[in-house]
């Protein structure tokens, strides 16, 4: 009972607050700007009208528009708790089902990403070669925008009958497989000499060091570089919504809100994608507090 | 079974003609550094039959740990010629002639003590069964039964050291190379792990090289003292000492074992004045 109190206590003041504080900080700025941004065409209504309007009517008419130039945090949390909650989950206007879409393919995306990362660096670290003439590649790869490539891949890839979820991951994977493959490159070469000396005073063959030593040595690199991964194919996937108007998706809520002037619109899809992007990159979190457990990191 | 069988066989053997276990000649080895080379080693010659427990003293940055690690085919020598069991380093190593354990515990840190003693184990593929029954004997044999599920930081520097002894003698090494192994330990401790240590060589016949900066520690466990000199680094004197196989730590009080601690610190003094000399 003491105890829980106390880890109550220690997250109230670890977690709690200070997230609390800066989200209300957030609030307030985000009323100031809707009021400020929404104001002009209150005044041009008025102006129109030949009226006078009094400073509380103006805020207070800021806040209830039916296009906003910047929707208050109210407008967009309701709007989204009617698409989240409203509506089924199957219904094309429900934000479940644009985030699902969304999500498989980020996930897809990321999941092969992950793999292509781990399995660059490991191709890297053992071999000079592929060092020297990989590494400038990989790191080419991030330097064309994605913005850029990614109608191309999506064209293309429609041209030859490949649509729907897998050309999304496919941008998904692109942007995700570099901080893995990075990350990985430095974990598995971070054991320390006398770690690898020791091994070599056994004879262990190149896959024993890897599994019993560089694999388990690169954990915390693996998962501060997938916490970076997921976060940008979560990014890649809207991305790939937007090029061939789609019709699913975040990315393709986005697109549509944005054509129709559907400003609650946007925003409620922007904010949906946000929290995702904060429940995986804490997933990953979660898991690799678990694996760090079993690996008997002090906490 | 057989094992049993070999022993005394083997014992008689080592009666008949000493086995060259290592033998260097003219040895020298130079690292190239930025700041230009660095004569680590230079013309060491040196005999080590089976069965023997030789000790390397001299000053820090005599090359010690380099000429272990020449030994142990972790370090390359620039010329000369050194033989293992009568093969090169390499072979030798690939064989898994030694267990070695350095400067420092170099324990897996996401390993708990049993898991890093089973490390050599599951490299050289041996069962699990076998494996659990070698780590509880291991951990007994350097007082540290109980302690296979914690892992490494919760253990102080001292048992760290003493569980990397125990995971270096967990595959029965013939051979066993020591780098200070006893270097971060108090007084108490020390000696009792140089007298565990004395048995267990006494038992096993294994041969030790043992590096080590204390002289009292190295008379004790040696047949053959090695004082190293600096800069180059080289062999400065060979001393023979054996003070029998029953000794206790009480030997340590006798004329015998005092008149070669003297002399092993005249020659550690020599070294150095030579050394002086030279700069
Ligand atoms: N990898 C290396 N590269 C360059 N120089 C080295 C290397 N290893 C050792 N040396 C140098 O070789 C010399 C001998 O080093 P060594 O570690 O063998 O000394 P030591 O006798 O073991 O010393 P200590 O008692 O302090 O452990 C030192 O001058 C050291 O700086
Ligand atoms: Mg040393």
């Amino acid at each position: 009972m003491m105890e829980e109190r106390k880890g109550f206590s220690a997250m109230l003041h670890d977690r709690v607050i200070p997230v609390g504080t800066i989200l209300l900080v957030i609030l307030v700025l985000w009323y100031g700007f809707a009021i400020f941004l929404n104001a002009p065409f209150e005044r041009d209504q008025a102006a129109r009208a030949n009226t006078t309007i009094s400073t509380s009517q103006l805020i207070a008419n800021t806040m209830v528009q039916e296009r906003p130039v910047l929707p208050a945090p109210h407008q967009v949390a309701a709007e989204i708790r009617k698409t989240v909650f409203d509506i089924s989950p199957t219904s094309k206007r429900s934000l479940i089902y644009h985030g699902g879409v969304t999500l498989s393919s980020t996930l897809l995306g990321f999941a092969f990403g992950t793999l292509l990362g781990i399995l660059l660096a490991i191709a890297i670290v053992h071999s000079r070669t592929l060092d020297k003439s990989l590494m400038p590649w990989i790191i080419t790869s991030q330097t064309v925008p994605i913005l850029a490539i990614a109608p191309m891949i999506i064209v293309v890839l429609n041209a030859v009958n490949i649509t729907g979820l897998l050309p999304k991951a496919m941008i998904s994977t692109y942007l995700s497989f570099f901080p893995v493959a990075v990350g990985m490159v430095k974990g598995l070469r971070s054991p320390e000499i006398m770690h690898l000396d020791l091994m070599r005073t056994y004879n262990a063959s190149k896959a024993q060091v890897f599994w019993k030593l560089r694999w388990p040595a690169s954990m915390p690199y693996l998962f501060t570089s997938m916490k970076i991964a997921v976060a940008i194919s979560l990014v890649g996937a809207i991305v790939g919504e937007l090029p061939t108007g789609a019709v699913a998706g975040i990315g393709a809520r986005l697109l549509a809100g944005s054509y129709y002037g559907q400003t609650v619109q946007i925003w409620a899809a922007l904010i949906a994608a946000a929290l995702m992007a904060a429940i995986l990159v804490s997933l990953i979190g979660i898991i690799s507090t678990l694996v760090n457990r079993r690996m008997g990191v002090r906490s | 079974m057989t094992v049993v069988a070999l022993r005394p066989k083997a014992k008689i053997m080592a009666d008949a003609a000493p086995k060259n276990v290592i033998d260097v000649k003219d040895l020298s080895l130079v690292f190239q550094t930025n700041d230009g080379p660095v004569n680590a080693l230079s013309n060491i010659n040196l005999a080590v039959n089976s069965g023997e427990f030789v000790s390397f003293i001299g000053p820090s940055g005599c090359g010690k740990t380099t000429l272990l690690r020449v030994i142990a085919d972790l370090e390359q020598p620039t010329s000369g010629s050194i033989s293992v069991n009568g093969m090169t380093p390499s072979q030798a190593r690939e064989k898994r002639a030694y267990g070695y354990v350095f400067q420092a515990a170099a324990l897996y840190p996401w390993r708990t003590i049993g898991g890093n003693i089973s490390l050599p184990l599951e490299v050289m593929g041996i069962p699990k069964e076998e494996r659990k029954a070698r780590i509880a004997k291991n951990l007994e044999l350097v007082n540290l039964a109980g302690f296979d599920k914690k892992f490494p930081w919760q253990l102080s520097g001292g048992m760290q050291q003493r569980a990397s002894i125990a995971r270096a003698l967990s595959f029965d090494p013939d051979m066993l190379l020591m780098d200070e192994p006893f270097g971060a330990l108090d007084e108490i401790v020390r000696d009792h792990l140089n007298e565990q240590l004395l048995k267990l060589w006494a038992k096993t016949q294994k041969t030790v090289i043992f590096v080590t900066h204390s002289i009292p520690e190295a008379v004790f466990l040696s047949t053959k003292i090695v004082v190293m000199s600096p800069r180059p680094g080289r062999i400065h004197e060979i001393i023979d000492c054996n003070l029998g196989s029953e000794r206790t730590l009480d030997i340590r009080e006798t004329p015998e074992f005092l008149e070669i601690a003297h002399r092993v610190r005249e020659g550690l003094r020599h070294g150095h004045s030579y050394d002086e000399a030279h700069l």
